[in-house]
């Protein structure tokens, strides 16, 4: 079972990239346990809500989504800055992964909110400001996922892939700013503003820490498995 | 400070000397940009009655395709014969490249929009040539060249690069494309000054961010 008996380079020892840990364990069994109690919060433990009904429970997940995503997309934009800083390919593995995770995640939080735009507003899509600016941030990191695929050479593409997550992320808050301008349909944020009943706050939170707790197991298990590709690709390599 | 502006004028003389020789980028863009309005005027047929509510959508179609065309020759043809390597092998800042780059990008944009409007007002007999206009396709054209010249250098190192291209720069430029439009639809509207003002602060604000951001990461880039 000891893939450690192959020779690696000190980096690669250093961040034990190819060993699941408790910590993997912990990970995954409480964010097992925790979709279950987020589940029961939200569909059973929060109030219905008085005027959207059974609808408005999606919500606890959308959002909690939405936010992962933005955690996933802002790592992408950290790692990336280090990467090319440092120059340590740990940092690009982090950038990649997290990017496509935050894909899932973006893809996601579109779907849930479609299902939840159909009944309340009567569309599955409309050209509001979050939509619109969701969209784009899926779209640019469809395309960072299409760059690190069409880049023939591996240092090379993690250069690029680098310099797409600092842009990309930069590009965020005009896009932001310039479609509210253009036009804005979407509820404004209750979270905030502090609108938002005791209990739904309750069922909102547990949701946004469980998934929290899933992104940080993915992105782990993800970077895991670049590592064993690295190093596969190096054994491959030095056998000629 | 003057040497390195030096490299800059002579860079970007090279690229203009190399387009008068050839003629191959300029006349290509032209005519491209010539045939996406023939297009349009099929597509919304002409009989429309207000030219006025689609023109600033067309005209930034027509503008944005034919700089992805423009941008994507920008570094190929530096590859093509190797001229990219002699280039970085030479004691040019990485900077200035960029910027030559851009300035050249921006100029044969600039002309080939020039020829446009023309194009446009004959196609759909609406006159739109204003000098409040000329500062709007400026500034939404130097921030759609800004950023495509970054985007063209990685593209041309990369497989399907006639693909990248504009998937790279499309996304990122979304800001400059509605701004665009909104600006030149409050021109032709003559809408209030304070309006149109919001929006050209908002294409000076992106030109300012990503054009410092992109000169900055060039040099990772083009290193190797």
């Amino acid at each position: 079972m000891n893939v450690r008996t192959l020779p690696l380079p000190n980096e690669r020892q250093e961040t034990r990239g190819g060993t699941l840990t408790w910590l993997d364990g912990l990970l995954a069994g409480s964010s097992a346990v925790g979709f279950v109690v987020a589940l029961y919060a939200a569909f059973v433990y929060a109030p219905t809500e008085a005027v959207q009904g059974d609808v408005q429970r999606i919500f606890y997940f959308h959002v909690s989504l939405a936010w992962l995503a933005y955690l996933a997309f802002f790592v992408v934009f950290l790692g990336s800055i280090v990467y090319l800083w440092k120059r340590s390919e740990w940092w690009d593995i982090l950038a990649r992964s997290s990017a496509e995770i935050g894909v899932v995640l973006t893809t996601l939080v579109l779907i849930t909110g479609s299902l939840w735009g159909r009944p309340i507003w009567g569309t599955w899509w409309t050209w509001d400001a979050r939509l619109t600016t969701t969209l784009i941030l899926w779209a640019i990191y469809v395309v960072y996922l299409m760059l690190r695929a069409y880049s023939s050479d591996r240092m090379r593409g993690a250069r690029y892939g680098a310099i797409l997550g600092i842009i990309g992320f930069a590009d965020v808050p005009i896009v932001q700013m310039s479609v509210v301008w253009w036009r804005t349909l979407h509820p404004q944020p209750v979270i905030e503003e502090g609108a938002l009943p005791p209990q739904m706050l309750v069922a909102f939170m547990i949701s946004l820490v469980v998934f929290t707790v899933f992104y940080v197991f993915l992105l782990r298990i993800r970077v895991r498995i670049e590592w064993l590709k690295e190093e596969i690709a190096q054994l491959q390599e030095s056998e000629g | 400070m003057n040497s390195w502006l030096d490299q800059v004028s002579a860079l970007l003389w090279k690229d203009l000397l190399t387009e008068l020789r050839t003629r191959e980028l300029l006349g290509g863009m032209a005519l491209f940009t010539f045939l996406v309005l023939l297009t349009f005027n099929f597509a919304f047929d002409l009989r429309i009655d207000n030219v006025g509510s689609v023109a600033p959508g067309i005209l930034w179609v027509a503008f944005s395709f034919a700089g992805i065309l423009g941008l994507g020759r920008s570094f190929v043809q530096e590859k093509d014969r190797g001229a990219m390597d002699g280039l970085l092998v030479a004691p040019v800042d990485r900077g200035a490249i960029y910027l030559a780059k851009f300035l050249g990008n921006l100029l044969f944009m600039i002309v080939v929009e020039a020829i446009a409007l023309p194009v446009f007002t004959m196609f759909f007999n609406f006159g739109v040539a204003t000098p409040s206009l000329a500062l709007v396709i400026f500034l939404g054209t130097a921030g759609f060249a800004a950023v495509g010249t970054l985007f063209a250098a990685m593209a041309a190192n990369t497989r399907a690069r006639d693909v990248m291209l504009p998937l790279l720069v499309f996304p990122i430029c979304v800001p400059v494309i509605i701004a665009s439009v909104a600006a030149t639809s409050l021109v032709i509207d003559g809408g209030t000054l304070t309006n149109r003002l919001g929006w050209l602060e908002m294409l000076a604000a992106f030109d300012l961010i990503f054009g410092i951001l992109c000169f900055v990461v060039f040099e990772f880039v083009v290193e190797e």
